[in-house]
């Protein structure tokens, strides 16, 4: 039997194993949310590991066909409520394609810098969860002390700390404001240092490696069958990247690397997530020199009416392609809106990856995929 | 009538001190540790109740006393009680025989040491019917990590306590802190002092070996259940009180005991068990948690064959110069500390990663899947 291995009829028979069902969740202190698990456990080892959906369920699919355009656009950004941004990105894509807005180039700018902070932030959270699940518990305090740095720029620019409402359809709701530029410029200085110091901190600890290096490996062929994207399938070196491959906003006029893991495990997926956070500090550089002037939205009617059709828009989360199917009858309200999260992939992921383990990888394979349950339940 | 008041003239006094050293213990240390892991957050801490936040423990003891008093309805209810003064046994006995001060010891054992190695032994007991009267299965799994890791890592604690006994000659602690009236024994075995120090945290299951209470996968482990003042038992008097019983026994055995510069006295005593103490919450704000098959094998394939190796060859230096054993011996120690922080690190790495790529191959790692491929580098 080896550690990723699985168990055997025949050892189970030879051994007269019994089984121990342990109802993990959802209210549990490393679930994140209220993601529940059933472990079938035999002493420490799992046997197999069912993840149980539906307990943060709020009917977001279903809400938006009975708000206006832009009614539904306050409530998106409660979806993945540590990435909210995306959510409204990804939305207000669908709508311009659908209406064939051009947005003003001041606006794409904004969007791509408080995107990247947002998703700097979210990576905060991930991986301060991912090392709470290890049981380390100062990292987490480490990058929530640098997320608040970001936290307090983005309320300067939205208002808001977590739910932003910023976006709107053809631009953004206002402009920056007049301090944030100096804010900005400091905390990308100081940011790559405080990278080097989690590393410090996590990267270098024996400990942490001999928990995470070679643990829960997902082969690129798997993440593309499991529909995993983002940092996950990257760590397992499927070299795709929407910012990349589509180009949508000003990304194409950015110059930024996608970081690629090569073994897909728990080490690769939690390195990823740190280089993004510098790429995200070089790609806010890029576009806070590039800012043009401009009007930052059209002023289109609260009132939309989009011609009748269908289509999918995605933008590339911190989590992964997050994307709205949306479907209009041209009327006020979208006739269908179906979003798809990328947490929900990676959690179909974990009953492939856990069997064979301990109790305590199952946390920490949960913490590497940065599960977050807000997107998952819909 | 006289021998119960005897009984009591001797007992009464010890009891007393006793509880009150755990009790200080249990307000001082977490104190200490939430001020000093808000420091090494960079923020600041409980400092509101109080001057500086000091009459925090307090206040945190008055809330849990007056908790409702929960037991699981399906518990078992005389052994789910009577856990926690089961566990609260081992911190009480063991200062029994620790020398506070010159001629202060409350019972001078002439087999402190076997005393000491007994009735830590003791301590795995309360975890384990805490963990199995919960009836819960968090508890159980915890209560049973706890037993499988105590016993493993009691025997480097041993091996190594009697390095100490080699040394000095005798099993009286009085004759251990004597001894050590030149030079301390963690100067003349640091190695010993270092499995000492790493063992006992494993013993004392606190981080990086806090796996019977994993709060990320079990929640509170062997002590989920309970609540109230029967939860500050455990968190508090339990957990500090056997760091500190851990850390005078360390200090008694390897740094002098109550011996220091200008005057000896419970003062240095005090002073080395705080710093051991304060090791022991530095490992808890920097190191991760180890996963359960690690903590076995680094204690059966690394901890012990060490400490083994470490007690022949102390043994042998005895053998060999009866008369002055000390600098062979701390020679051997030092050189293999040397050698430990040059090689240890790099080797870990290297059998992680081995260990890495044989995962991968194992799950047969194709080709990498490419997008257009603009602009991406490889990590």
């Amino acid at each position: 039997m080896t550690a990723a291995g699985e168990i055997t009829g025949q050892d189970r028979s030879m051994l007269h194993l019994e089984e121990m069902v342990l109802n993990m969740g959802p209210q549990h202190p490393s679930t994140h949310g209220v993601l529940r698990l059933v472990l079938h456990l035999d002493g420490e080892m799992l046997i197999s590991v069912d993840p149980v959906l539906g307990y943060l369920h709020r009917g977001f699919e279903k809400l938006a066909e009975n708000r206006t355009y832009l009614q539904y656009l306050a409530m998106i950004s409660r979806l993945d409520y540590l990435s909210g941004i995306f959510m409204e990105w990804s939305y207000v894509r669908s709508v311009e394609a659908l209406m064939d807005i051009e947005v003003p180039k001041r606006a794409e700018y904004i969007r791509v810098i408080i995107g990247e902070l947002n998703r700097i932030i979210s990576h905060h959270v991930a991986i301060g969860d991912f090392m709470l699940n290890l049981g380390a518990v100062t990292p987490f305090f480490w990058v929530f002390r640098d997320r608040e740095d970001v936290m307090d720029m983005l309320e300067m620019v939205t208002g808001q700390r977590m739910m932003y409402n910023f976006m709107r359809i053809g631009g953004v709701r206002w402009d920056l404001p007049d301090a944030f530029e100096a804010d900005c410029r400091k905390f990308l200085k100081e940011f790559p240092g405080r990278i080097d110091e989690y590393e410090q901190l996590i990267t270098e600890n024996e400990i942490f490696l001999s928990r995470t290096l070679g643990m829960g490996i997902i082969k690129p062929f798997e993440a593309l069958d499991y529909g995993i994207s983002g940092p996950n399938a990257r760590a397992s070196g499927v070299d795709w990247d929407l910012r990349r491959e589509v180009g949508y906003s000003v990304y194409p006029e950015f110059d930024f690397a996608v970081p690629l893991g090569q073994h897909g495990d728990c080490f690769d997926r939690y390195k990823c997530r740190i280089e993004e956070m510098r790429q995200s500090v070089r790609i806010v550089e890029q576009a806070l020199d590039s800012l043009c002037g401009g009007p930052v939205n059209l002023k289109l009617p609260p009132m939309l009416r989009p011609p009748e059709g269908d289509l999918y828009r995605a933008v590339e989360s911190p989590r992964g392609e997050f994307g709205v199917y949306l479907v209009s009858r041209g009327g006020l309200r979208p006739w269908r809106l179906k979003l798809r999260d990328p947490t929900f992939s990676a959690i179909s992921m974990i009953p492939k990856l856990t069997p064979g383990y301990k109790i305590a990888d199952v946390v920490a394979i949960a913490g590497s995929l940065d599960l977050l349950m807000g997107g998952v339940d819909r | 009538m006289s021998d119960i008041i005897d009984f009591l003239k001797n007992f009464l006094p010890g009891f007393g001190i006793a509880l009150s050293v755990i009790g200080a213990s249990a307000v001082v240390f977490p104190f200490a540790m939430r001020r000093l892991w808000g420091f090494i957050c960079d923020r600041l801490g409980p400092n509101r109740v109080g001057p500086q936040g000091l009459l925090q423990p307090f206040a945190d003891g008055l809330k849990l006393i007056i908790k409702e008093d929960i037991t699981p309805a399906q518990a078992n209810r005389l052994l789910f009680l009577l856990a926690p003064a089961v566990a609260l046994t081992t911190p009480m006995l063991m200062q029994m025989v620790i020398p506070f001060s010159e001629g202060y010891t409350m019972v001078d054992l002439n087999i402190g040491l076997i005393y000491v190695v007994a009735v830590g032994a003791f301590s795995v007991l309360g975890i384990l019917i805490a963990g199995w009267a919960s009836n819960n299965k968090y508890s159980l799994i915890g209560g049973l990590r706890a037993a499988a890791q105590m016993i493993s890592y009691e025997i480097p604690l041993i091996l190594t306590i009697i390095i100490v006994a080699l040394l000095t000659g005798s099993l009286s602690l009085n004759k251990v802190v004597a001894a050590q009236d030149s030079v301390w024994f963690a100067l003349v075995q640091p190695l010993g002092f270092i499995i000492y120090v790493i063992a006992g945290v494993a013993e004392l299951n606190r981080t990086p070996f806090d796996l019977p209470e994993a709060e990320s996968e079990l929640v509170s482990g062997y002590n989920t259940e309970y609540g109230g003042f029967r939860f500050a038992f455990f968190a508090a008097l339990i957990e500090w009180g056997n760091v500190t019983v851990w850390a005078m026994a360390g200090s008694t055995l390897f740094l002098g005991g109550w011996r220091g510069p200008f005057f000896g006295s419970p003062f240095w005593l005090g002073l080395k068990v705080f710093i051991m103490a304060l090791v022991v919450i530095w490992f808890f704000t920097t190191f991760p948690r180890l996963q359960v098959d690690q903590l076995m094998s680094f204690a059966w394939k690394i901890l012990i064959p060490l400490s083994l190796l470490n007690l022949a060859a102390t043994g042998l230096f005895i053998v060999l110069w009866p008369e002055n054993f000390l600098i062979p011996t701390a020679i051997l120690s030092w050189s293999c500390i040397a050698l430990f922080i040059l090689f240890f690190p790099g080797a870990v790495k290297k059998v992680l990663m081995r260990k890495r790529l044989k995962l991968l191959a194992e799950k047969k790692l194709t080709a990498l899947i490419s997008g257009t491929g603009r602009g991406g580098i490889r990590s």
